[in-house]
This record gives structure tokens, C-alpha cells and sequence, in this order.
């Protein structure tokens, strides 16, 4: 059910054996032209992704150079001087290396661990309302924080959470809990749990869509038969739910993990404001931002941008190659 | 019906309090915005303030709405938003049905070079140099035109036109039309749903992001309602840590405006949001159907 289109092209490319005589040659330039409309639908969009996806890939061998300046965007790419693999190692030996790098790692990992599971959990619990008037209140307020920009939601978050009367400290004061007003935005210890909340406070809704339409799919005879058998509805939804849209998850899975080294970004610029919580906010993609746009060390940022995209393709292959062992795999 | 346990009671008990206080627990953000922006600035420093307004008050509107800047920013976001999805549509679905055709030469070709792109990018740092050098920073265009071109959207289009029955535009060629009349005469009025579906995410897009023009914009004529909150709320933080600073002084001059920094950002924040929760009872049967149609391919 759940297919890549790169798998789609790859099926497609082995059942063409033979020659083309008419492709080579005078031939292939009479066909180009007599097609020249539908090439012309193409061939703008093509230059555009040329341009804006390929030229900045070619741009990643400034990370092996060091980017000059003075001889601008495209002869700097060109002609700036080599420098081989300096600008990796200098962020492996800088001191911010192990705390990017921590960093990065368990806020992905509890995003992985938390915010990963969540939407499966709030769709088998959708699965199981009868009224649905409720249910699809439940998700249509569910669905509505996706649809808001990041500086929204975290305008909502230091609402709730500020010392001026925020919401969570009112509750808090009202309920005993504390004394004085926290200020959980500047306290380091506080960060990952308050990013993790947001992050599945935003996306739990309709990341449950998905898995909603697959458990939609799945054939009800399979509950019948299992109630005819006493399985008690929590039993079914271990038994037969979960098993049956356990191909999309581990779709899902994947792409997850190829995301593994994207810890986040706006949320972490926006919420990480405070200088104090840098030790627990700095992350691979916020590190390059911060050192390649703002302190303008556009070699060193690429570098580290281009480790990053190496072992995320890495991280994709290796998790594809352990799915399709068991049957699901993106290509 | 079959009568249901007593274990799978205890369930759906627990199944419906947990949704309920999921469901509060994302509402209640929006309306406290909304009760803050709508309570008199000065009355909400006093504190208490959830889930009603107790000093009821439009002032902090009138501020914002007054304010020749956000009044600009959201224009130019509007402008972006509009400009910024027809473009894109556009051109992703022409692109896309030009690669849908078959007889396409280099039609696998034009595919690879797409798919690569949804799995590597050059990054930030590139691409900054990139627009630089194409002379967009502090202009218009650098919200649209980098962005034209949507590889995900193309798929989903091309899709849906291959699903199309060939017999539609086997008749309109006998009459003569060429691939452009049959795509804007046949395919594009056959498209409704999926054209709306992928405008709804691109226009979410522009009308939410914020980085771009952090990034690409100094001209605050140019910035658009998002950004201009980011900074507003960025003030905001460090107003309220010069506060602990020094909260005497503080006081004192949230004491003399009735409109506070805090009522203010409220304001803004739920007019920037008002568009998207205005649209959203409209859309959400289609978009319910795109994220399908988008998963199904992925």
C-alpha cells in the first residue's frame, strides 16, 4: 500500500529490453522537437530545481575550501583555495563538538521515543469512540496547532509558562505545588521536556491521520471473530489493530530515523531564546545557522551541515536495509 | 450489540478522559490568547487572568491595528501568501503533467534528479550564498521564486493525472488541442480537489514561515507578520528578564500605558493566527484527503 515513487521507477526501469534506434542521433532531436509543448512544461521547472537544489549541492565543496568571500557566490565556489578536510576536523576538536553532538542525539531520541509513539496511541484511542460527534471533535481541535506557524505556538508556550502570571504557574500556585512562579524557560534542567511536550502538542493530531485511514483499512471480520472468541477489546487492539498498520509504522519508522541528526530547528530557535539554556539547546542545525549566518564562517558551517547530511543518508539506507529484511520497506 | 466487559468499561472511561483533557489542554492555549488579547493590558499585569476577561476592553486592537508596521507586515503576507501558492500551483502542476506524458523523452531522467533532491540538499549555508548572489536578498521575489518548483506536490499531481482516463484527452486531440489546451481546458477543471488539497498546504506555507525573511530581509517594509512577532516576542523575553533585574522600575512603567507589551503580543499573535482558523472549517475535509494521498506515495 505504502509506496516510494523512486520504488515505482526502479519496477518500471527493467522491462524496456532492446534498442531505441529512433532515440539516438538526428532522430532524437526531430522527436525532441516534435514534442517540444509537453518539453516546455518541463524543462522551466527543471532549470528552477538546477538552480535552487543543485547549485547549492555543488556549493557543498566549499566545506573542503576556504569560501572567499570577495570573489562572491558562484566564483567563490569555483576558485576559493582547498583545504581539504580542515574545517571537519577543527568541529571534531572544538569544544562545542560533544555537546552539539549530545545534544542533538537525545532530543532526537526522546522525540523518537515520545513523540513518535504518541499519534499511534491517540489513534487507537479514536479508533475506540462510539459517539462520533465526539470523536470528530476531538480531532478536529487536534488537527488545528499543525496548521500554526512555530513563533505561534511558541508565543502559547511562553504565555502559558511565564512568571507573569502564566497559566502553568497559576495552576501550579493554586494547587500547592510551588511557591514562587517558576521561570521554566530559563532553567536548563526543564528544556528537553518542555521542547518534547510542545513538539507532541503540535503534531499529535494529525500525525494520527495516517494511522487512523489504516486502521479504516483493516477488515472487520477480523474483530468479530476474535469477539466470538472472548478477546476483550483491549486484547484486539494488541492482537489485531496494532499487527494490521504495523507496515505503515515502520514506514514511518524509517523516515524517523533518517531524521535521526534533525533534532529540530524553529522550535529550538524560538524556544532557546535564553542564552543560559545553550549548554541543552544547541543542535547540529542551530549550530550551523548560528555559526555560518550569523558569525559569517560560511566554509566551517557547510562542513559541519555536510557531516550531517552524510550520516542522515547513512542513518536512511541503514534503517531501509533492516525494514526490507522484514518486508516493508521505502525502496 | 454485544455488552462490553467490565475491563473494557474501565477502557473507554479512561479513553474518553484522556481525549477530553487532550482536547482541553490544546484549546486552552487559543483561548487564553484570545481572553488576554480582549482584558485591558494594565488589569492582566494584576494577574488571575484565564479563562475569562475581567476589564473587557478592544484596546489592545486598536493598537495593533493602529500600528502602521503590523498593519504592513500583514499585507505583505497576504501579498506572499496569494502570489506565492498561485505561482507555485502553476507551475508544479504543468511540471507535473508534462512528466506525466509517456512519451516524455528523458522523462526518468527529469525523475532521478527530482527524487535526489528530497533526500539530499545542499543546506543552509549554499543556498544563502546562492540567493545572495542572485541578488533576491531584501526583495519580493525571494518568497516566491525559490520556491516555485514543490518535488513533493509534482509527485502528487503526477499521481492523480495518470489516473486519469486517457479516453478524456484522446477526444479533445482529435479536435485539435495541443498538451497545453488539453491541460488547461480538460485536465486542470478535472483537478479540483487535489489543486485544492496542495494549495492549502502551500499557502500554510508562506503564511507561516518566519526564517526566510529572518534570514534574507532587513528591509522591515518587507518583513512579514510572522517575523515581526518573532521579534516582538523576542523583546518580550527580554523585557521580562530586565524585569527581574530590576521589577521596581518595571512596574512603574507598565503602571502608566494600559496596554501592555504582554496584551499587545497577544493581539498580534491572534490576528496572525485568525486567517489559518478561519479557513480551517472549509478545508478540513480536503486536507484530511490530501495528507492520504501524500502518504499513500511516500
Amino acid at each position: 500500500m505504502v509506496q516510494l515513487p523512486l520504488g515505482k521507477e526502479g519496477k518500471q526501469l527493467p522491462v524496456r529490453p532492446g534498442k531505441h534506434p529512433d532515440r539516438s542521433g538526428r532522430n532524437g532531436l526531430v522527436r525532441f522537437v516534435k514534442q517540444l509543448d509537453i518539453q516546455l512544461m518541463v524543462l522551466p521547472a527543471m532549470l528552477l530545481i538546477l538552480v535552487f537544489s543543485y547549485i547549492p549541492m555543488y556549493g557543498l565543496i566549499m566545506g573542503f575550501q576556504d569560501y572567499d568571500i570577495f570573489l562572491g557566490g558562484f566564483r567563490g565556489f569555483f576558485e576559493s583555495p582547498w583545504v581539504g578536510l580542515k574545517h571537519f576536523e577543527m568541529f571534531f576538536d572544538s569544544p562545542e563538538f560533544v555537546r552539539v553532538m549530545r545534544n542533538t542525539i537525545v532530543i532526537s531520541l526522546l522525540k523518537l521515543f515520545i513523540g513518535f509513539p504518541a499519534p499511534i496511541l491517540l489513534a487507537l484511542m479514536l479508533n475506540e469512540v462510539r459517539h462520533m460527534v465526539f470523536k470528530r471533535f476531538v480531532q478536529t481541535i487536534s488537527y488545528l496547532p499543525h496548521f500554526l506557524s512555530w513563533v505561534i505556538v511558541a508565543g502559547f508556550v511562553m504565555s502559558m509558562l511565564t512568571t507573569d502570571n502564566g497559566s502553568v504557574n497559576i495552576m501550579m500556585q493554586k494547587l500547592n505545588l510551588i511557591e514562587e512562579p517558576i521561570n521554566f524557560l530559563s532553567i536548563p534542567e526543564y528544556f528537553w521536556g518542555i521542547l518534547v511536550t510542545t513538539g507532541v502538542w503540535k503534531e499529535i493530531g494529525f500525525g494520527s491521520i495516517v494511522y487512523l485511514a489504516a486502521i479504516a483499512s483493516i477488515d472487520p471480520h477480523l474483530y468479530e471473530a476474535a469477539s466470538m472468541d472472548g478477546a476483550s477489546k483491549f486484547k484486539q487492539m494488541f492482537l489485531i489493530t496494532l499487527p494490521s498498520i504495523m507496515p505503515v509504522v515502520i514506514i514511518f519508522m524509517i523516515l524517523a530515523i533518517g531524521n535521526l541528526l534533525s533534532a529540530g530547528f524553529e522550535d529550538i530557535l524560538l524556544l532557546g531564546v535564553n542564552p543560559v539554556l545553550r549548554d541543552v539547546s544547541d543542535v547540529i542545525d542551530t549550530y550551523v545557522y548560528r555559526v555560518g549566518i550569523q558569525n559569517s564562517r560560511y566554509s566551517y558551517a557547510t562542513a559541519v551541515g555536510l557531516f550531517k547530511a552524510v550520516i542522515s543518508v547513512g542513518l536512511l539506507t541503514m534503517a531501509n536495509y533492516i525494514a526490507r529484511r522484514s518486508g516493508n520497506s521505502l525502496w | 450489540m454485544l455488552k462490553l466487559s467490565f475491563g473494557d468499561r474501565v477502557m473507554h472511561v479512561t479513553i474518553y478522559i484522556l481525549l477530553a483533557l487532550l482536547a482541553f489542554t490544546t484549546f486552552y492555549p487559543f483561548w487564553n490568547a484570545v481572553v488576554i488579547s480582549l482584558n485591558s493590558g494594565m488589569d492582566t499585569a494584576q494577574g488571575g487572568i484565564t479563562f475569562w476577561p475581567r476589564s473587557f476592553t478592544f484596546e489592545n486592537y486598536g493598537v495593533v491595528l493602529n500600528d502602521s508596521r503590523l498593519v504592513n507586515s500583514f499585507f505583505i503576507s497576504i501579498l506572499r501568501t496569494v502570489v506565492g501558492t498561485f505561482a507555485s500551483i502553476m507551475v508544479t502542476a504543468i511540471f507535473a503533467y508534462g512528466i506525466s506524458k509517456k512519451e516524455l523523452m528523458g522523462r526518468k531522467f527529469y525523475m532521478v534528479l527530482c527524487i535526489i533532491t528530497m533526500y539530499f540538499s545542499g543546506g543552509l549555508i549554499p543556498s544563502y550564498l546562492l540567493i545572495r548572489e542572485l541578488g533576491l536578498m531584501n526583495s519580493f521575489w525571494v518568497f516566491i521564486i525559490p520556491s516555485l518548483v514543490s518535488v513533493w506536490n509534482m509527485i502528487i499531481f503526477r499521481t492523480f493525472f495518470l489516473g486519469l482516463p486517457a479516453g478524456l484527452e484522446e477526444s479533445a486531440k482529435m479536435d485539435g488541442c495541443g498538451s497545453w489546451g488539453i491541460f488547461f481546458r480538460i485536465v486542470l477543471p478535472l483537478s479540483g480537489p487535489v489543486v485544492a488539497t496542495l494549495a492549502l498546504f502551500t499557502a500554510v506555507y508562506h503564511w507561516n514561515d518566519w526564517f526566510l525573511p529572518s534570514i534574507y530581509i532587513t528591509n522591515e517594509q518587507l518583513l512579514p507578520i510572522q517575523t515581526m512577532l518573532k521579534q516582538i516576542l523576542n523583546s518580550n523575553i527580554m523585557s521580562e528578564q530586565m524585569s527581574q533585574l530590576d521589577s521596581a522600575a518595571q512596574g512603574q512603567m507598565a503602571k502608566m500605558r494600559s496596554v501592555t507589551t504582554k496584551s499587545l503580543s497577544m493581539a498580534t499573535m491572534v490576528v496572525a493566527t485568525l486567517p489559518i482558523i478561519m479557513v480551517y472549517p472549509f478545508v478540513q475535509k480536503y486536507f484530511v484527503k490530501g495528507v492520504l494521498v501524500g502518504s499513500l506515495k511516500e
